[in-house]
């Protein structure tokens, strides 16, 4: 598969009065052409300064101390702003969290819509109006024709999305990075966001990176789970992978966190709170957490170690040396799970061999 | 539309009877100033002015003199000045009202300008030198009383380097020193608002969509920062306006223009009645029509607060 976009080594450090904060200690995934990849973790774990790194949009006190990101061949972090604007909005565009404030609110929509347009294609005012017609056609707000000289105050918050979406994708963009699009949207307008994200993927083939912590969200679009936590990228997989078999303590924390149907008792949350990233811990930052913790994760930061050619973790549990320990009944009803899936799968592909 | 009409005639409505109020309300407590029109006339005998006040019509009682400045107003006539030579107060008000007028709307336009301008600057370049130099001009531009500026104007510009005429009314040369010391407030204080603003818009959620569309810095600031920035401007901008076209009477003074600030203050002491009254009604109108302009306003800058509303 095409790689659209690869990240290496990242590492982001934020100036502030209480010292230098490393919120993102070497971030390392790809990306390929077609799929979504969901970034997962708690608030404070990198997932939003990593693509905000991407697109260059971060806060003045942020350094980029390391780190490449490949980008059609080239380094993004070796242009100059110049060079970002021509990408910003026509190779890589943005969905933001909240669409009640991310319209400006005295400016007409279909201003807005065609305005990425105007600013990278020589187009004339029209041409660019008749697009944003079709691209809020696209994205399913009725009678668009009408409403192209509305004002984001007259739609409603799932509609306002479709809106931001329709200026995210007006230049056809390779990338589309979702940042947790539909945490302020009503259930039954999550759903309906998610379809459409789904829809217009197919349509024009972007590659999608979806921020979210909503692990159901999660299930439902992503192709490939990056999990992260202090900065670092700890687990990454296919979705399959990361929801039933997944590898890292964290991981399993997180799951064991998410409700099911089934879930009884009182939800399970994991102890202790988010690593201290102006002075982030040694070794596995997850280890104060950890119940599976050995002497080894307070001094040295594990690896990557490979569970297949799509799935890799970053814990020492995985180490050859290291112990079996047993997970936690919810995570080993998972792998029960994924081994079945993988039993039929193989049955499945050897009856397909014989025919 | 129709919704706007409605809304226009109901504004027009409450615009009389609040002009109303203000003449009523003005007139009774003029009347209970001390003294009276001629009482500091020595040359006059008792006799004469009993005939002037009965020619003037203040033998009568006081709500009988309301009612008939009532009944004349609404026929358009402000009666006639004791004190300026006689004549029509109309006329004298039309004489006065034009350099005033004009050196407002000049000092005003001047000022917003430069202050919004300013206010920009110091927003982008925050916490900057630039910021720091724009901030104590608002502030001495705020703090120092205008008619120091007048004064250090004319020092600068006409007397050293000759400039500009250093006072008189010929021409538009005239008009830039007091143009400009009459502009030093707004320009304070549009620059202190728009920078508020502007730094608060600039952190907004659709500023960062507005990047992430690839527009460069100062195109965010011109086409998503500026107008969202704008919509408290216009509430400090309503009765500053009025303040500032209904003259200033220092800065009048210093700069020997025949505006009107000066005749009120005369009018005043001297218990012109007529004068009082007409300048009255006159800055009141004034204040209802620019806060309906502002109110207006609201509406171009602001989608939101739309009198006539859209389809929803």
């Amino acid at each position: 598969m095409e790689k659209v976009l690869e990240v290496k080594d990242l590492k982001i450090s934020f100036d502030t009065f209480a010292g230098k904060v490393h919120a993102i200690r070497g971030v390392e995934f790809d990306l390929y052409r077609g799929e979504t990849l969901a970034i997962v973790g708690e608030s404070g774990s990198g997932k939003s300064v990593t693509t905000r790194s991407i697109m260059r949009l971060l806060a003045k006190n942020a350094n980029v101390d390391s780190g490449t990101i490949m980008f059609k061949n080239e380094d993004l972090n070796k242009k100059d702003d110049k060079a970002m604007q021509k990408i910003r909005g026509r190779d890589i565009a943005m969905i933001f969290q909240d669409p009640m404030t991310s319209l400006n609110p005295t400016m007409t929509i279909g201003k807005q819509v065609a305005e990425p347009l105007r600013k990278h294609e020589k187009i004339s005012k029209k041409e660019a109006m008749n697009t944003a017609l079709e691209l809020l056609r696209l994205v399913g707000i009725p009678d668009a024709e009408k409403r192209l000289n509305n004002y984001p105050h007259q739609f409603s918050g799932g509609q306002r999305q479709r809106i931001v979406i329709a200026i995210a994708l007006i230049c056809r963009p390779e990338i589309l990075i979702a940042d947790e699009p539909t945490t302020a949207l009503d259930v039954t307008i999550q759903a309906q966001i998610i379809e459409l994200m789904k829809d217009i993927q197919e349509k024009i083939r972007t590659s999608i990176i979806f921020i979210t912590h909503d692990l159901g969200v999660v299930a439902n679009v992503a192709d490939r789970v990056a999990v992260m936590y202090g900065g670092r990228i700890v687990e990454i997989g296919t979705s399959e992978e990361i929801f039933y078999n997944p590898q890292h303590p964290y991981t399993w924390g997180l799951l064991s966190s998410m409700p099911t149907l089934e879930t009884q008792d009182s939800l399970y949350a994991i102890p202790g709170s988010p690593p201290d990233l102006l002075d982030p811990p040694t070794g596995d930052a997850f280890y104060p957490r950890n119940e599976f913790a050995m002497q080894i994760d307070t001094e040295e930061t594990p690896p990557f170690f490979e569970i297949s050619p799509t799935h890799k973790a970053a814990t020492w549990l995985l180490a050859p040396q290291a112990p079996k320990v047993t997970p936690p009944q919810e995570i080993v009803n998972r792998h029960q799970h994924f081994q079945k899936i993988m039993k039929e799968r193989e049955l499945v592909q050897k009856k397909l061999r014989e025919v | 539309m129709k919704n706007f009409g409605k809304y226009f005639l109901k504004r027009v409505f409450f615009m009389v009877i609040t002009l109303w109020l203000i003449i009523t309300v003005t007139f009774f407590l003029m009347k209970l100033l001390p003294g009276s029109p001629y009482a500091n006339q020595e040359k006059l005998s008792p006799e004469q002015i009993e005939i002037l006040n009965k020619q003037a019509g203040l033998d009568k009682s006081v709500p009988e003199q309301y009612v008939i400045y009532m009944k004349n107003i609404m026929k358009g006539d402000f009666g006639t000045s004791f004190q300026f030579k006689n004549q029509p107060v109309a006329k004298l008000l039309r004489n006065r009202i034009g350099p005033s007028l004009q050196l407002g709307a000049q000092a005003i336009v001047f000022g917003t300008f430069i202050g919004i301008i300013l206010g920009l600057i110091a927003a982008l370049r925050q916490n900057t030198w630039v910021d720091t130099g724009a901030t104590l001009i608002a502030i001495l531009g705020r703090s120092i009383p205008n008619f120091v500026f007048a004064v250090l104007l004319q020092y600068v510009f006409s007397v050293k380097f000759k400039l500009f005429p250093i006072a008189g009314w010929n021409g538009f040369a005239s008009t830039i020193l007091p143009t400009f010391a009459l502009a030093m407030s707004p320009l304070a204080d549009t620059g202190r608002f728009i920078r508020t603003e502007m730094v608060e818009v600039l952190s907004s959620d659709y500023i960062e969509l507005a990047r992430a569309k690839g527009l460069s810095y100062w195109e965010v600031a011109f086409k998503h920062g500026l107008r969202n920035s704008l919509i408290p401007l216009v509430t400090l901008l309503g009765p500053l306006a009025v303040a500032l076209m209904t003259g200033s009477l220092v800065v009048e003074n210093i700069f020997a223009i025949p505006g009107i600030g000066e005749q009120f203050v005369k009018s005043i002491m001297t218990n012109d009645y007529p004068t009082i009254m007409a300048v009255t009604i006159l800055f009141s109108a004034l204040l209802v029509v620019v806060i309906l302009i502002v109110d207006l306003l609201y509406g171009v800058i602001d989608p939101r607060i739309r009198v006539s509303g859209g389809e929803h």
